[in-house]
């Protein structure tokens, strides 16, 4: 029933063929607003402008100035007005233009979204979406991940896909669901990385892990874009007989356990990629996790291949120095794995 | 500002407005005994001398609007129809309270029936939660209001500030009282804000505003009563600004001895009650029977509901975990109350062209186009700086015209308006 006859879909791609990154999340969208009249979308310029990626191009066009909404830059009065629509019934999706600025709107996040069903039942089936992440020299304030601020905040569930149709689903799956979900795109992959998607409706389950490569020497965790500095990492490995299992968390919470217990049981060694920086990062939580659930079965230190605990810099040099990336994800594995 | 019309109420409507704001002062009364006892688990804060406020501006409002009240607005939730049992259940976090003990004071809403939305601690956070409210409502057709309150103190806050512009951006309907109750915490208003009338504050974001005197309830309901009707009738946000006073401390630990004497004693003689009391009686809406009528009622009535409040248990401690999600059947049912026909807001009905239009000026191409110029139309280009003389609330709250002529005009108008000064 969402969007896919094409002939009057105003040039929104149907499925079934390969799409960047951003195109699955733009399908997604329009999907769901076709699907749901209860679904809306607001932010700073997504309307006219559709974006300033351009992931709403068209929705203003075919849904209207009241489920499109262009917002003045306000991003506490963005998430605080979704919030009160959710009370009477409405879905909204709210775009941060950078997802470095949601933590404008962090008290609306943490302290009106979060604890409201626990509170009062009172659920906010609401999703924060916005492009994030760096190596696109974005800067300081363009290129943060600042994930694990709401991974430490019941109430919440915080996705991070890093391919098309997980993307795709994942977002089907965050608008449909009755919890605050924030949904964090990696700019890096929009238009970089491209995949299939099916033609039909399909979501992708949240809390839920994937393996993309099995291996039984150690096991990788990763995410979004770094998901991709693993999988090129674990080809490296492979050349030199080394079989990295590598996994996508795809949501970050609820973390899924028992996947990544299940792995590293399997493999006895876990290495844990993320772009965010370091202390705090959600390696730091899988260690715990490991020591309190798999000690035994560990035969070497949890390692983890993370970015500086700095700003991210701005300069193209500071910034490669500052990320991860397959060589030094390469390079860690190499040395886990002779343990 | 908008002077208050002169409305008449009923006989029945003069003696509710009486029997809330005495119902509102009893129910906390009673909860001072309660902290006294130690009964009640947290802080305790009061809204003696600003009962009007409360029961005046909810009454005001239909059983479908939506409110949601602040720490001082116990009456608005009685107004509401919230038992006092809840509200006293709630302080002393009762596992029969309506967070079954998981927050306390008036932190409780209820979505289904009486529309009411918690607050957080966090101050103007509601403005735009209830802005939300009003843009949604609106969406799927109900023709509700939406009302929050704030404090001076709360005025200053960003969230304030980023709620009012985008309700009046979105010509929400929504009314914002503005409790100026001169003092928040020990800080006077003075020295938070520079401004006598905080009323002021819609003046920037084009919202029209009343002053009343927040200790008269016939003025407050009134008042009131008209913003929310021009609210609903698509007028855009209404602030009223009560002008009251803090007859307590912060809280029941603050004896709030930065309080000048005098002022108190001011505001003391002013007492919201006692001044109704002796308009009713003058007007003889009132006498001693009806009086000791109410007196009995309410005292029957807090007896029942204090003894079934402190009969209720304590949540059992293993309740601290789950429900912070909304999962199966402890889920709250989301459902939204469609009052418009849904083809209204989907395609092909709700396709638009996706440019703004800019009066003045010709349209660009939409966000397809690759090079989205604006090109200049046939009218003149007017630009004319908004008049910043503090006097265009009433100007800016009126709908724009639609036609192009009649912008030209309110644009030529503008300037000789300016010409003039």
């Amino acid at each position: 029933m969402a969007g896919g006859n094409g002939a009057a879909t105003n040039g929104f791609a149907s499925g079934g063929r390969q799409v960047t990154f951003l195109e699955a999340i733009r399908q997604a969208m329009f999907e769901e607003m076709e699907r749901d009249p209860t679904v809306l979308l607001m932010g700073e310029d997504v309307g006219v402008y559709g974006g300033a990626f351009k992931t709403s191009e068209g929705l203003l066009e075919r849904f209207g100035w009241e489920r499109v909404i262009d917002t003045p830059i306000s991003e506490s009065a963005i998430i605080g007005a979704a919030c009160g629509m959710s009370y009477v019934g409405l879905r909204p999706i709210c775009e941060m233009q950078f997802i470095d600025f949601i933590v404008c709107a962090f008290n609306q996040i943490t302290n009106f979204l979060a604890k409201g069903h626990y509170l009062w039942n009172a659920p906010a089936p609401i999703v924060i979406r916005g492009p994030s992440g760096g190596g696109v020299h974005g800067g300081p304030f363009h290129s943060a991940n600042p994930e694990m601020y709401f991974v430490h905040t019941p109430g919440l569930k915080v996705i991070y896909p890093s391919t098309p149709y997980d993307a795709k689903g994942l977002l089907k799956a965050a608008v449909r669901d009755n919890n605050p979900v924030l949904f964090f795109e990696h700019k890096f992959l929009y238009r970089r990385i491209k995949g299939e998607v099916p033609a039909e409706d399909y979501t992708v389950p949240i809390g839920k892990s994937v393996v993309r490569r099995e291996g039984r020497h150690l096991t990788i965790l990763s995410y979004a874009a770094m998901m991709h500095a693993s999988l090129e990492a674990a080809d490296a490995l492979a050349k030199e007989g080394i079989e990295a299992e590598v996994i996508d968390l795809r949501t970050l919470l609820p973390l899924d356990e028992e996947s990544i217990l299940s792995s590293v049981k399997k493999t006895n060694k876990c290495l844990v990629v993320h772009e965010d920086t370091k202390t705090g990062g959600i390696a730091g939580e899988i260690a715990a996790l490991l020591c309190e659930k798999a000690f035994s079965d560990l035969d070497g230190p949890l390692v983890r291949v993370t970015a500086l605990d700095t700003p991210v810099p701005y300069a193209p040099t500071l910034e490669e120095y500052f990320l991860p990336n397959a060589k030094k994800v390469f390079a860690a594995a190499k040395e886990l794995a002779r343990y | 500002m908008k002077k208050s019309m002169p409305r008449e109420l009923t006989r029945q409507q003069y003696l509710d407005l009486y029997y809330y704001m005495r119902l509102n002062r009893a129910v906390e009364e009673t909860m001072v005994k309660l902290f006294r006892q130690n009964k009640i688990v947290g802080g305790l804060y009061s809204s003696l001398g600003q009962e009007a406020i409360s029961v005046g501006t909810c009454y005001a409002l239909e059983k479908k609007d939506w409110i949601a009240p602040m720490i001082r607005n116990i009456g608005a939730l009685l107004v509401k129809g919230v038992p006092p049992r809840d509200i006293f259940m709630q302080h002393m976090a009762k596992y029969d309270s309506p967070t079954k003990g998981r927050d306390g004071t008036s932190h409780f809403g209820d979505l289904d029936n009486l529309h009411i939305v918690s607050p957080i601690s966090m101050l103007g956070d509601l403005i735009p939660v209830m802005a939300g409210v009003a843009i949604g409502g609106r969406y799927l057709g109900q023709k509700i209001v939406a009302m929050t309150w704030i404090g001076d103190g709360g005025s200053s806050t960003g969230v304030f500030h980023e709620g009012l512009n985008f309700a009046a951006a979105q010509k929400a309907a929504f009314v914002l009282i503005l409790e100026n109750n001169l003092w928040a915490y020990s800080t006077p208003v003075g020295r938070q804000v520079p401004l006598e009338n905080l009323a002021d504050r819609a003046t920037g974001y084009g919202m029209d505003s009343y002053i009343v005197d927040g200790n008269n309830v016939v003025a407050v309901y009134k008042t009131a009563r008209e913003a929310v009707e021009r609210a609903r009738a698509g007028e855009g946000p209404i602030l009223i600004e009560a002008k009251t006073f803090r007859r307590l401390g912060h809280a029941q630990h603050d004896p709030a001895e930065y309080v000048p004497k005098e002022m108190r004693a001011y505001w003391e003689a002013r007492d919201p009650i006692a001044l109704y009391e002796k308009f009713l009686t003058g007007e003889k809406l009132l006498d001693a029977p009806v009086k000791k009528e109410i007196d009995e009622r309410l005292e029957t009535l807090l007896e029942a509901e204090r003894e079934f409040a402190e009969n209720s248990p304590m949540p059992p401690p293993e309740f601290a975990e789950g429900g912070v999600y909304c999962t199966g059947d402890d889920c709250h049912k989301i459902q939204a109350r469609w009052e418009r026909p849904i083809a209204e807001v989907t395609p092909p009905k709700s396709s638009v062209k996706a440019v703004w239009t800019v009066p003045g000026f010709g349209s660009g191409k939409g966000s397809g186009g690759v090079d989205a110029a604006i090109h200049f139309g046939d009218a003149p280009a007017v630009m004319d700086k908004p008049a910043n003389n503090g006097r265009s609330a009433k100007a800016a709250a009126k709908p724009a015209a639609k036609t192009a002529p009649k912008k030209a005009k309110a644009a030529a108008a503008g300037a000789s308006r300016k010409a003039r000064r």
